[in-house]
């Protein structure tokens, strides 16, 4: 457990106890990780493609679930609480999570995107609260300002970052505990890349953020803490300044360096 | 933000998981009620129709409806056959596929090298409105067509038409769609070698998408092969074997239809209407089997 | 060079076939009704009567389109459900498993089977057991019809569908189960908003296909030329009416028979048209 590689967390908000994650019996895309999340920081997660580091996203969200055959051993603890026990719906109501595409519901409008969680839910809301949620979560994410006087209009004419930033607002909505980022800029222009990096450095201050990306210098710009996965292992983990500056293990170091990737 | 989230409510979360299921459950049991028909379909011809099915069957007329009441009456099985049905039908199939496979083959080779056209777009449409076309609106017009002005009376061509009419759009739209899977290259190789037009449309453009054409003549034969609405109104029926094409004829299905209309020889029904499935699924399996291949390649 | 256009043009001829039908097809049938509006004028499409007694000969094709209508929107009442359940089944609950393969080449299989053989199951095991279970006392009627044009239809309006549904993006659906949604309400919130155009056409599409079949109604719907009354009264439709009284029919009968194929001919090419019409918007 206490791997000179891997930072001890103090109280985290989230833990990864030996969790392993299998696509067959045999084959493990993610091998055995402990770590833990610190709340109100941005934990980034790097590593080549096929590392594990999506599965591993995924599985905080259940979102693995979805397709048969995948196998989850260990636990992940929200607030001590391991939710691979819990009610998925609970989890997802307080994990939320961003795709690497933007995805609004192409069938409605902005202001429905924004409370779609509650509808598709079936919450039933007032107008006011409504309206309450679709502003605050709006503000939470600078797009009020650009759509408020088309929020009737569908999600999908806005532009990739604008869409991107809306699906941020829709996992918002519910005031969740951790925000989870699948390569979240990965489709994104350097322009609509900026916004949203700034956007997550403000949110840390009310919210967990865990970021999958693939580029480093993403990583080094706004997270706290950066995990390195290669193989389905957890190689290093630290703050962030610190593995950037001078990492421990060699792996780290040559993707790093940009040896491999 | 004082908003209740509903979601800590767990009677709600419990009624969610709850429609779920029912919903899964219903949808599973309803897809195996819609599909339930076929196993029960094949069953009945099965259990009611083998065994009339021997060499008799195949080589014999069917008996007139005496000798039928005859044999109903002695308990035994009814003698004799469809070699008429088979022999109708084999020769009008034949003769709707003459006429609509090398058309509906070279009008989509047209599709295929005019897209975007407007009179392509025309000519596609109006396929599409031809197969939708009920097929007794495609007897009335064989009868039209040619019972009264050509053969002067039922007969086999008259019902061959009305099929081909129907075989038509099919084999347009698979030819149009399995070109269109050759790779540009291939024709560009061909003509960069100076081969003539004619012969590429023949050595290039057919053998390699074959597959596609030949399935596609496969589905168009088993959607004809029972049709029987526009045959009452076209070739009505022979109790004997014919080969004139401008003589009434008879075919399986039409024979289907006399037997059923016929107290005497309903039994022999199920012997026909056996034989005929079995075809159909034949035909259907190879032409899957074939599109299976396709896609594997 | 020459050859070229040879073939070229023979291709183009070959097209010209499909113009000649097409436009041959209407002529001809508006040709062969052309007595029957001439004695009875517009009202043949509007009158009830059908009275092919000598002397007081008066045909009226309002049973029949009503018949044609009414057993139509029977079979498609009852294919809904049954076809909503397919397709979920095959794209959505085991999209790519060997049961779906298994239940798609089943429900394609439905296609293949001749209507001829559909009426014949429908005459001796659907029509008793509608008998048995007392909803009319011969079993023949517009409700058998309905119910085996359902099963006939069931494969059109699926087909289509699954296609549909199968092409709505994952993203979407895991962008609502990221939401906290079950599966059930990601179909109905997600999958159905996202492939409704689809799915109505392929429904329209089916519908039209009910209207023109003929040989298993005919066997079932107890060919009575009057406006069908209740759910289980007899009936006939305009391609039953076809099959039935065509053998014996010739002057003014068959003009108005040919005027009733006319009718379903537009009838049905609309409805395929409107079904066509909203597939190519989607594409």
């Amino acid at each position: 457990m206490a791997n000179k590689n891997i930072a001890q967390i103090n109280n985290p908000i989230l833990s990864l106890e030996d969790l392993k994650i299998a696509y067959d019996s045999s084959k493990y895309a993610v091998k055995g990780i402990n770590a833990g999340i610190k709340k109100e920081n941005i934990t980034a997660i790097m590593g080549p493609s096929g590392c594990g580091k999506s599965t591993m996203l995924r599985a905080i969200n259940r979102m693995h679930e979805l397709y048969p055959g995948i196998r989850t051993e260990g636990q992940i603890k929200l607030n001590g609480e391991d939710i691979l026990k819990m009610d998925t719906i609970a989890v997802r109501r307080k994990i939320g999570m961003v795709f690497q595409r933007p995805n609004p519901f192409p069938t409605m409008s902005i202001y429905d995107n924004v409370i779609a969680g509650f509808k598709l839910n079936g919450v039933k809301l007032k107008k006011a609260e409504k309206d309450e949620i679709v502003e605050r979560s709006l503000l939470d994410v600078a797009l009020w300002h650009e759509v408020k006087d088309t929020l009737h209009k569908k999600g999908t004419f806005l532009s990739g970052g604008q869409q991107q930033r809306l699906c941020i607002a829709r996992a918002l909505a519910f005031k969740p505990e951790v925000l989870l980022l699948d390569e979240p800029t990965s489709a994104l222009d350097p322009i609509a890349t900026s916004k949203i990096e700034d956007l997550l450095v403000k949110l840390k201050k009310n919210y967990t953020i865990v970021i999958v990306t693939h580029n480093m210098t993403q990583a080094a710009r706004i997270s706290d803490y950066s995990m390195f996965m290669y193989l389905g292992e957890l190689v290093e983990y630290d703050k962030t300044k610190n593995m950037f500056t001078n990492p421990v293990d060699q792996r780290t170091e040559d993707y790093l360096t940009g040896r491999f990737g | 933000m004082s908003i209740a989230l509903d979601f800590d409510n767990g009677s709600l979360v419990a009624k969610r998981k709850l429609k779920n299921s029912i919903f899964k459950v219903g949808m599973i049991i309803l897809s195996i009620l819609t599909v339930s028909p076929i196993v029960l379909i094949i069953y009945e011809l099965i259990v009611k129709g083998f065994r009339q099915i021997n060499i008799d069957f195949f080589t014999q007329n069917p008996p007139d409806t005496f000798e039928a009441m005859m044999a109903v009456s002695a308990g035994e099985v009814i003698p004799g056959g469809i070699l008429n049905g088979l022999t109708g039908t084999l020769l009008m199939v034949l003769m709707a596929s003459v006429i609509a496979i090398p058309v509906g083959i070279m009008i989509g080779i047209f599709l295929y090298e005019n897209p975007g056209k407007i009179y392509s777009n025309i000519i596609r449409n109006l396929t599409e409105i031809l197969q939708g076309v009920p097929s007794i609106v495609l007897g009335l017009i064989a009868y039209l067509w040619v019972v009264k002005p050509i053969t002067g009376g039922y007969s086999a061509l008259a019902g061959s038409v009305s099929l081909a009419i129907m075989m038509l759009p099919l084999i347009v739209r698979s030819t149009e769609e399995s070109m269109k899977m050759i790779p540009d290259t291939l024709k560009e190789a061909a003509y960069a070698l100076g081969v003539p037009y004619h012969r590429v449309v023949l050595k290039v453009l057919i053998p390699s998408s074959f597959g596609g054409l030949f399935t596609g003549i496969l589905l168009a034969v088993s959607r004809v092969i029972g049709e029987t609405a526009p045959l009452m109104l076209t070739t009505l029926g022979n109790p004997m074997v014919n080969w004139d094409i401008t003589k009434p004829t008879s075919a399986m299905p039409l024979l289907i239809w006399e037997f059923y209309n016929d107290p005497n020889m309903v039994d022999l029904i199920w012997g026909t209407s056996l034989f005929l499935m079995i075809f159909i699924l034949i035909i259907n399996l190879i032409s899957k089997q074939i599109a299976a291949k396709k896609k594997i390649n | 060079m020459k050859s070229e256009n040879i073939t070229k043009t023979l291709l183009l001829i070959a097209s010209v076939i499909v113009v000649l039908i097409s436009t041959g097809m209407v002529f001809s049938l508006i040709n062969g009704a052309i007595p029957t509006f001439k004695e009875f004028g517009l009202s043949f499409i509007w009158s009830n009567e059908w009275n092919p007694t000598e002397g007081n000969e008066n045909y009226g094709a309002v049973p029949f389109i009503a018949g044609t209508i009414i057993t139509s929107m029977i079979a498609l009442v009852i294919c809904i459900p049954l076809s909503f359940a397919s397709f979920l089944f095959i794209g959505e609950y085991f999209k790519g498993t060997f049961i779906a393969n298994t239940l798609s080449a089943l429900v394609d299989l439905l296609a293949g089977i001749p209507s001829i053989i559909y009426g014949l199951w429908g005459f001796y095991v659907l029509r008793p057991f509608i008998v048995e279970l007392g909803l009319s006392p011969q079993g023949f009627g517009i409700f058998t019809a309905g119910l085996i044009l359902a099963i006939m239809i069931i494969p059109y309006a699926t087909s289509i569908s699954k296609e549909i549904i199968t092409m709505v993006p994952n993203e979407l659906k895991e962008a609502a189960y990221s939401l906290g949604a079950t599966q059930f309400e990601v179909i109905f919130r997600v999958v159905i908003p996202n492939a409704k155009s689809g799915i109505v056409a392929g429904f329209i599409l089916a519908f039209g296909r009910a209207l023109g079949e003929t040989m298993a109604v005919t066997m079932l719907i107890g060919n009575a030329n009057v406006v069908p009354d209740g759910l289980f009264s007899t009936g006939n439709t305009m391609a039953s009416v076809i099959a039935n009284q065509f053998g014996e029919a010739d002057g003014l009968k068959l003009s108005s028979l040919i005027a009733i194929g006319l009718l379903l001919f537009v009838i049905t090419g609309l409805i395929n048209g409107l079904g066509k019409f909203i597939i190519k918007k989607l594409s």
